[in-house]
């Protein structure tokens, strides 16, 4: 629409709701735009409800067992396997830990060379495939390759987080450190100081509680993951949540996600605790 | 203090207390400790003589995925169209359940606080558990299928989306919702015109992020049974056939990458 | 109509924002509310339509106590009374209109307000408002891109919209300037009188209350300490309501800059006599 047919509009619009007649402003101004794509959504919608296919005699039968389920959150069973479980948790526990750390340890590095405005051309490409790969594929995909490659148990799924963590970590790093506060760094590297002398002096402060911040959030993050990549065998809780779903013993599934629960918000609590501290 | 007098009457700079530096050097020490301790743990738990043969296999895989088998991509379409409609379905139905627990979850619009201790209880157990967990369970409940990774996707979204709006919801002005409560309106009239609008380009962002996000979960749903290209990828690898895996990474490579970038140019576009 | 008696609030933090008001407005008048920073003009006013809760004391609106009032009752009771806030509080994401037409909210149910379809009868009368205040041309207009003058107009159709008895008025002006503060005020008052609405309005600026209300109450530490008509407001009085200050001298600062004043005082308050002399030489009145 030209400008003379928005002032025409305006005024009928003011002229209708002087007799009373108005209506809100469509949130697309085009009325063909407006309905090409309420028609797009809505084939859309029905295309993709129709190429769903539900076995209701199946889901019918399951619905019993959805109140097992339920039922067994009210009952949850922590002995029957309960080492099996003190196990999972603590091998979960100590997979996050030290992917957490190995993976922050390598983000910076990576961060440092994706960040543009730091790094030459040819680290910068290196550093930014590295990210876009870590980041594109889901944890367990990159657990299946990492179990081929170096065998069933937790070391693969060290791996396999350090890596997530990397993508995850040295994405927001070179993010911060693009938007850095420049002038800090002029101000440094003007009294003669070396590269590490800036990075230590000018950059670090600047980056470094968020740092603490997105790595008390990582840890939260690889906790949860480590709970699945269990099931393609690297290790942690994830394979005796497995077994103990495929076997319906859904009380100790439910003890199970309690314990995830009750992690994850002691995590949480904490991270909150640290955040404070540090700044 | 960071300033003291040494003993010879000089005025010594110091970046923190002596205190404070020795608590954060016990610290470290802690820490480094825990973190030896895992590994530890871990190494103890692991078949040294595999991973020295890491980069053997990890050459083998690569020689044997690499020319990908071209046709077998005409299969995928269909498992590819699955995988969309997971994410997109199980994030419209995950939107529909995470807006109302959202307003029920924020300290300034829930009804009670009874109600927001269940809402934010809610809130955290739908966090904490992985989509592919919710979709274990589901397909044991369900049966296999789309309809089990749809529902999953959904229960996970209500976490994520219900804690990032309840926390816009908390930060609005209040004077706007002083002002329509003052005019006689009644509660959800007040939502309607007084919150709604102020975090109504929070929650289209965070829903669109939350899209993006779910397209990549929903690659792996198939793997344990409930739809998607995760089911083509559980085959190919059981039958050891690398020259179709890596035609599925490619294609959930670029399917990730359009969908991140549709979803950075709607927040943009939003914001 | 309105009659307040005995009426008291102590915040839970313990602040005593007002003890013991007695204060009875009849229909159509004009009462300016003055006081130091802190005094509880807010408050009261807030008080009135419960948006903060009385502690003790009774708040009558011709035959209703409104303090007791919950639920739909207070909802009817509030659509008596409109508000206009001293930062406009319009919704900034909604069109000027659509802010116009919040003010029927308690009027019309919740579906015809979430889909905007107001009776016929509201719109004309929202849109014969907005012509009023002279925003007739902005109504598709968001309200944050309106200046600051535009904005507290809208705030006034909003208001009257309501087809109020009472309106009720916190610092309408604070945020504007000297010039538009004036029209502002004196929309206020030729609305009013049209209306034979009674109106309390929050005002730091003693000049414009004297100019523009009826009568002036004034407030100090939460107890009434002055009620009469503005031309009664004499030095004196003000330094019972804001404490000492030298009300009369010339506003020359570098003679005032070493002020007498041992208590509290607001700077728009340094000679408000002297600013309504310069006023009345150039009064557009
Ligand atoms: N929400 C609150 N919680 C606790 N105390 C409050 C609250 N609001 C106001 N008070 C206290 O009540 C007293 C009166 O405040 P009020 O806002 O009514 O003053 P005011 O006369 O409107 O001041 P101003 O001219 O600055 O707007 C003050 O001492 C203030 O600290
Ligand atoms: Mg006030």
């Amino acid at each position: 629409m030209n400008r003379e047919q928005l002032a025409d509009q305006a005024f009928t619009r003011e002229a209708l709701a002087s007799t009373g007649r108005w209506r809100r402003l469509p949130f697309i101004a085009d009325p063909k735009v407006r309905w090409a794509m309420g028609i797009g959504a809505a084939v859309y919608l029905a295309l993709a409800l129709a190429s769903i296919e539900v076995n209701w005699e199946r889901v019918a039968e399951g619905m019993s067992r959805a109140l097992n389920f339920l039922g067994a959150f009210t009952q949850p069973d922590f002995l029957s396997r309960r080492d099996d479980i003190i196990d999972g948790i603590l091998e979960s526990l100590t997979m996050t830990l030290t992917s957490t750390v190995i993976g922050v340890a390598l983000a910076i590095p990576v961060g440092l060379g994706a960040a543009r405005n730091i790094a030459p051309l040819p680290i910068y490409l290196v550093c930014r495939s590295i990210i876009t790969v870590s980041r594109t594929f889901q944890e367990i995909i990159i657990a299946i390759l990492f179990v081929v490659m170096f065998g069933f148990g937790p070391l693969a799924g060290v791996i396999t987080l350090a890596f997530a963590t990397i993508g995850f970590m040295a994405k927001l790093l070179a993010e911060d450190i693009e938007d850095l506060d420049w002038r800090q760094v002029e101000a440094i590297r003007a009294t003669g100081a070396s590269w590490w002398q800036t990075m230590n002096h000018a950059v670090q402060p600047q980056v470094m509680a968020r740092l603490i911040g997105l790595s008390m959030y990582r840890l939260d993050i690889n906790f949860r993951e480590s709970a699945v990549i269990g099931i393609v065998g690297a290790g942690g809780i994830g394979a005796t949540l497995n077994t103990s779903m495929s076997r319906y013993e859904y009380d100790t599934s439910a003890a199970i996600l309690l314990i995830i629960i009750a992690v994850v918000l002691l995590c949480e609590y904490g991270s909150s605790h640290v955040r404070r501290w540090t700044q | 203090m960071p300033v003291s007098i040494s003993p010879q009457g000089q005025p010594r700079w110091r970046l923190r207390t002596s205190r404070a530096q020795w608590l954060g050097y016990l610290a470290w020490l802690i820490g480094a400790c825990l973190f030896l301790l895992c590994w530890k743990m871990i190494s103890d738990n692991t078949m040294w003589v595999f991973v020295a043969d890491a980069g053997r296999q990890g050459g083998d895989l690569i020689s044997r995925m690499l020319p990908p088998d071209w046709h077998y991509a005409h299969r995928l379409w269909k498992p590819m169209w699955d995988t969309l409609n997971i994410a997109t379905l199980g994030t419209l139905l995950g939107i529909a359940m995470a807006f109302p627990v959202a307003f029920l979850a924020a300290r300034n619009t829930t009804p009670h606080p009874l109600i927001r201790s269940l809402a934010l209880g809610l809130i955290v157990s739908s966090r904490s558990i992985n989509s592919l967990i919710w979709a274990m369970l589901l397909v044991t409940i369900l049966g296999p299928g789309v309809l089990a990774g749809i529902i999953a996707i959904a229960l996970r979204s209500i976490g994520f989306i219900g804690k990032l709006l309840y926390e816009a919801i908390e930060e609005i002005h209040p004077t706007p919702v002083e002002a329509i409560s003052a005019t006689g309106a009644r509660r959800l009239q007040v939502m309607s015109y007084g919150v709604l609008p102020q975090v109504l380009p929070a929650f289209a962002g965070i829903s669109v992020y939350r899209w993006d996000i779910n397209i990549r979960e929903s690659t792996v749903l198939g793997l344990v049974g409930a739809g998607g290209i995760g089911l083509q990828l559980n085959a190919a690898i059981n039958s050891l056939a690398w020259s179709q895996v890596s035609v599925i990474f490619l294609m959930i490579f670029v399917t990730v990458l359009a969908s991140e970038w549709i979803s950075a140019r709607v927040r943009h576009a939003i914001i | 109509m309105l009659t307040l008696s005995g009426v008291c609030k102590r915040y839970p933090t313990g602040d005593r924002a007002l003890s013991d008001i007695e204060l009875s407005l009849p229909r159509g008048q004009i009462t300016a509310l003055i006081g130091p920073s802190g005094a509880g003009k807010s408050t009261l006013i807030r008080c009135i339509n419960r948006l903060v809760e009385p502690t003790s004391g009774s708040i009558r609106l011709d035959d209703t106590e409104l303090t007791r009032l919950s639920g739909r009752e207070l909802r009817r009771a509030r659509r008596a009374m409109a508000m206009i806030f001293q930062e406009y509080a319009l919704v900034d994401r909604l069109s000027v209109m659509e802010n116009v037409l919040s003010g029927r909210l308690g009027h019309v149910g919740f579906w015809r307000s979430f889909l905007r379809r107001y009776p016929a009868k509201d719109v004309t009368e929202a849109f014969r408002l907005l012509e009023r205040v002279g925003l007739s041309h902005a109504l598709d207009k968001r309200a944050d891109a309106l200046s600051g003058g535009q904005r507290q107009r809208v705030g006034i159709a909003r208001a009257l919209v309501q087809s109020p008895q009472l309106l009720l008025i916190d610092e309408p002006t604070a945020s504007l300037d000297p010039k538009t503060s004036r029209q502002i005020m004196r929309l206020i008052r030729e609305l009013c009188a049209e209306r034979r609405l009674a109106a309390i309005i929050n005002i730091h600026d003693v000049a414009l209350a004297r100019q523009f209300a009826d009568r002036v109450v004034g407030l100090r530490a939460g107890r009434i300490v002055f009620d009469g008509k503005p031309d009664e407001l004499s030095a004196e009085i003000l330094t019972t309501i804001y404490g000492e200050e030298d009300w009369d001298t010339q506003a020359d600062h570098e003679r005032d800059a070493p002020s007498k004043s041992k208590t509290q005082s607001h700077p728009a308050l340094m000679s408000p006599i002297s600013a309504l002399a310069a006023l009345s030489t150039g009064s557009t009145r």
